[in-house]
């Protein structure tokens, strides 16, 4: 890769968080974290990361409420949406809150990157 | 004079009678009634009060006693002036409820009672019979005045004429007052002959009277002192029987058959009333003008003994006035036989209908339905009817003719007849008044009029009753018919009228308080009472010719008002009237009560159209129809009340249950989907660790870390899965509790001891003295709870110096354990949600367990028999258990 891409993790779960950090700076990604819902929008916006890996179920506010007002916001930076809730209306909703990619809980550590790399190829 | 003459004239007269009578039944029947209807020709027919016993009978009186027969005239005068509201009562019920008769009157107002309208019909029959043979031998003696001369003689005369007029009288009265049966039917023909009659009576009355002041004596001056001289003016006022009197003929004005008849029956016109009020009470002043000079120049002029009562014809046959005298004949013709047609009238319907036709319709048993056949039983009833009266009328004359028992009958009449007021009048005005009431009121007077007044005169001459009138009966003084109780100083009359109006008006009064009356007899009497209220809501359609447009609103308030708009422009269309409202045709008529009776009864449509297009009210049988019918839909529409409410119970349980399912549905959703989450979450660090574990990549340290993670949420895992087990297990009450007794001490010691570890650096407070207290309990289960707080707390409390107190307090049969920290305790919106099922209070990785802990407590304490709940208003954060120290 010629230049260093930022991922933004929002995660509240310390040790997933741990877990998808060590995966992806060992690709070389730049990772930054946040675990709040209530600020994340502003920190999606402030570090204005490549990508987003974006969890559902966050304290404060949940991932589907960040998401559309991110969008609504004219931002259209790709986000992975990650969810424990593996249900089909979670997947339908996340779509329609403007989600690139959704995911669900517990992942393989493989689909995660290629997820990350074709979505920030686009 | 001429015999044969005088016949001439009379049967002259009588066939131009029966001219004025064809002739107004005639034009009434083309709608030329106009001047038939007219107040005047009312009036003129109230003249029936005078008969032949007031027109030669009030000479005799004031030659016998005095002024006295001034009451006669009096009573009415008093009634139609001072009581025309009364006169007007009976008037509007009588066109209201379709009144035939005063037996029918008190039949209806007591409830359609046969029994009552019977009794009066036997009384009216009783004491007017007696007063047609008055009239008859009325007519006969005067006849026979003319007749000196005559090979027959006076009485054959008599006898003879006697049959005659009863003959001709019959067939009047059948001929114009029974041609047809419909009940709106007045008697135009009788009306107007008997007005003819009242004029030639009064006009004759007036001319001998003109006559004998003038033509006899020598002017007014000159009679007041022959008055002054005569006998007349030495008669003594007895208040009791001027009193007795007036109040006896004001009576029978009202109640005499033949007066209700022309009154009530006949009238066509609320309002010719109040013209009858000042204007029959001067026609009566007029009667009376020359009575007291006739009589004076009689007793002057003709030989003693001769008969007073025929003054008004013998004074002119004495001084040779023919034209005069058969003037006079004609007026007194005039009085009694307009009194007996109308009388023989009045009872022929009270037989007729009171009698004949109940019995009949019994025997027929066809009920009340009335089909043509009935209408020609009623006429030929009716008609039977008149002939047995006159008959009965003429036998009695034939039979009792010339004695006193006839001449005094009048009076006796009266009373007679005067029976019927208490009943009357209190049906009127007195709502409790009962048929029970009336029944016994009329046969208590009726015997006693009997017993004191009537019998006793029929029967003066005879040894069994005078002994009677002399001892009393069975020799009881104080039951002697003159003398009732003892009661010795009254006339006969006056006490007769005393006692039967008395003993009546108690009866009456009494049996009707003790009584009860059946639904017919309280819905009537509500109409008689309240006839002028009754009469005022309705009033807006009385009387006014009758509108489409007030149709129209009355069926837009029944069927709506679209589909009246459209039946009426239906109508109106096929009546080529497109655009207008269509005329009132009997075919529009009937098609609208159809398509009311369709909405709201037939009774009530009936009723409703009848009320509007005819005026007139509702008769008792609609009435009781539309009750019934407004019965039959209170209580079907109470079913379908019930029905509804039934439904809308079952409607709401299952709305309920649905919410509950949804609620339920929702939970179990929102149960299901905190389990995955709660599950995936440790899985997905497990994976993702194991993942890069396996890869490989990794040095020492990170291994070890890696591991320890993994092995971490490994038994988070497990543990999650031990309390939604234990959860479920709790909830299904499929928990098996280890009852024992336990110190209260030593299950917090335990509790203490497996949440204390190096890693805590929370302070406990207790105070051991307190917790000396044993349970019967499930020990294992209770240190959970315990350890459960206890480990919230350590997890919770926010205080730099973490502090838990468990303070207990004994409260006899159960104790209280509360744990208090000092940390900042629960916010109140969540003190309501912290019991339930994964309601984590703050982040999962600080909480560490998957929010089962209070819901499993809860569950734990429920069991055990006690309660847990969050304690407000302490330092921190703080629970209170409440535990039983037996189970029960």
């Amino acid at each position: 890769m010629s230049e260093t891409k930022t991922v933004l993790l929002v995660e509240d779960e310390p040790n997933i968080m741990e877990a998808l950090r060590f995966v992806l700076e060992r690709d070389d990604w730049r990772v930054v974290t946040h675990s709040d819902g209530a600020t994340a929008l502003g920190a999606i916006t402030d570090i204005a990361p490549h990508v987003v890996v974006l969890d559902v179920m966050l304290p404060n506010k949940s991932g589907f409420d960040i998401l559309r007002e991110l969008r609504a916001g004219q931002n259209t930076v790709p986000v992975l949406m990650l969810t424990a809730r593996g249900q089909q209306k979670d997947r339908d909703m996340a779509i329609e809150a403007g989600a690139n990619r959704f995911m669900t809980k517990p992942f393989a550590n493989r689909d995660v990157r290629d997820a990350l790399n074709t979505l920030i190829a686009q | 004079m001429s015999f044969n003459l005088l016949i001439l004239a009379s049967l002259g007269y009588v066939v131009f009678l029966f001219i004025v009578a064809f002739v107004a039944e005639d034009r009434a029947e083309r709608g030329h009634s106009g001047w038939a209807r007219s107040p005047w020709v009312y009036t003129l027919s109230l003249s029936v009060y005078c008969t032949a016993w007031t027109f030669y009978g009030a000479v005799g009186f004031a030659a016998r006693s005095g002024l006295e027969f001034l009451t006669i005239y009096l009573g009415p005068t008093l009634v139609l002036v001072g009581w025309w509201w009364l006169l007007r009562k009976l008037v509007q019920i009588g066109k209201a409820q379709r009144i035939t008769s005063i037996a029918d009157l008190l039949s209806s107002r007591y409830g359609k009672s046969n029994l009552v309208g019977a009794i009066v019909t036997v009384l009216a029959v009783i004491g007017t019979t007696p007063y047609i043979a008055l009239q008859l031998q009325s007519v006969s003696l005067s006849v026979a005045a003319f007749a000196s001369n005559t090979p027959l003689g006076p009485l054959d005369v008599a006898k003879t004429t006697g049959i005659w007029v009863a003959v001709g009288l019959a067939l009047f009265a059948i001929l114009f007052g029974t041609r047809n049966l419909d009940v709106d039917e007045r008697h135009h023909g009788v009306v107007t002959a008997i007005a003819v009659e009242a004029v030639v009576k009064l006009f004759a009355l007036i001319a001998v009277g003109i006559f004998v002041v003038w033509g006899v004596a020598d002017g007014a001056a000159d009679i007041k002192n022959r008055i002054d001289a005569s006998e007349i003016a030495q008669f003594n006022v007895d208040n009791s029987r001027w009193i007795g009197l007036t109040f006896l003929s004001a009576a029978a004005f009202i109640c005499l058959p033949r007066m209700f008849q022309v009154l009530v029956v006949e009238n066509e016109d609320e309002n010719n009333l109040s013209i009858a009020s000042w204007a029959f009470p001067l026609y009566l002043a007029a009667m009376s003008l020359f009575v007291v000079p006739i009589a004076v120049v009689g007793l002057e002029l003709l030989p003693e003994g001769s008969n007073p009562d025929l003054f008004v014809l013998t004074i002119p046959l004495t001084q040779g006035a023919d034209g005069l005298a058969l003037l006079a004949f004609l007026g007194g013709f005039s009085s009694a036989t307009s009194m007996v047609i109308v009388a023989a009238l009045a009872l022929a319907t009270m037989v007729s209908n009171n009698m004949v036709m109940p019995l009949y319709l019994r025997a027929q048993n066809i009920g009340a339905t009335v089909s043509g056949d009935v209408r020609a039983v009623v006429l030929v009833s009716r008609r039977l009817s008149i002939v047995a009266v006159l008959l009965l009328g003429y036998i009695y004359y034939a039979v009792s003719g010339g004695t006193v028992a006839l001449s005094s009958i009048g009076l006796i009449s009266f009373v007679g007849v005067a029976q019927v007021l208490p009943a009357l009048i209190g049906g009127l005005f007195w709502r409790g008044g009962t048929r029970t009431g009336a029944a016994l009121g009329l046969i208590v007077g009726f015997s006693i009029w009997m017993y004191t007044l009537l019998l006793p005169t029929l029967f003066a001459d005879t040894n069994v009753y005078s002994s009677i009138v002399g001892d009393g009966l069975f020799g009881i003084e104080w039951l002697r018919p003159y003398a009732l109780f003892g009661v010795t100083r009254l006339d006969p009359i006056v006490h007769s009228v005393f006692w039967t109006m008395l003993l009546n008006a108690s009866a009456f009064i009494i049996a009707s308080i003790c009584s009860f009356p059946n639904p017919v007899e309280r819905l009537q009497a509500t109409t008689f009472v309240n006839v002028f209220d009754l009469a005022e809501e309705t009033g807006g359609w009385r009387g006014a010719a009758i509108e489409a447009e007030d149709l129209l609103v009355m069926a837009q308030r029944i069927i709506g008002g679209r589909d009246a708009q459209r039946l009426f422009t239906q109508v109106a269309r096929k009546q080529g009237k497109e655009g207008y409202l269509p005329d009132i045709t009997p075919d529009f008529i009937t098609v609208l009560e159809r398509r009311l009776a369709g909405s709201v009864g037939a009774a009530t449509a009936h009723a409703m159209m009848g009320q509007i297009t005819g005026g007139s009210s509702v008769s008792v049988e609609e009435l009781m129809a539309v009750a019934d019918e407004t019965a039959q839909m209170l209580e079907y529409s109470n079913q379908l009340e019930v029905k509804s409410a039934e439904l809308e119970r079952t409607a709401r349980q299952l709305r309920n249950a649905n919410e509950k399912l949804t609620a339920l549905s929702v939970q179990k959703d929102a149960f299901l989907s905190q389990i995955s989450h709660e599950l995936r979450t440790p899985m997905t660090s497990i994976r993702a660790f194991s993942e890069i574990l396996r890869e490989g990549d990794v040095n020492g340290a990170e291994r070890a870390r890696y591991a320890d993670i993994i092995h971490d949420e490994a038994r988070r895992l497990t543990r999650l899965l031990d309390d939604l087990l234990d959860l479920a297990v709790l909830e299904n009450g499929q928990v098996s509790l280890n009852i024992e007794n336990a110190r209260l001490e030593q299950l917090i010691n335990r509790a203490i001891d497996a949440c204390v570890n190096s890693s805590s650096q929370m302070h406990i407070k207790r105070n051991r003295a307190n917790e000396a207290i044993m349970l019967a309990t499930d020990p294992d289960r209770l240190a959970q709870v315990f350890i459960n707080l206890i480990t919230n707390a350590q997890k919770y409390c926010d205080a730099p110096k973490a502090e838990l107190r468990i303070r207990i307090a004994d409260l006899g049969p159960s104790v209280q354990v509360d744990f208090i920290d000092n940390g900042s305790g629960i916010g109140v919106a969540q003190q309501a949600v912290i019991f339930e099922k994964f309601s984590r209070l703050t982040d999962h990785a600080r909480a560490g367990g998957a929010g089962l802990g209070l819901a499993i407590c809860r569950e734990i304490v429920g069991k055990l028999g006690g309660t847990i709940e969050y304690l407000p208003g302490q330092d921190g954060a703080a629970f209170r258990v409440t535990l039983a120290k037996s189970l029960p």
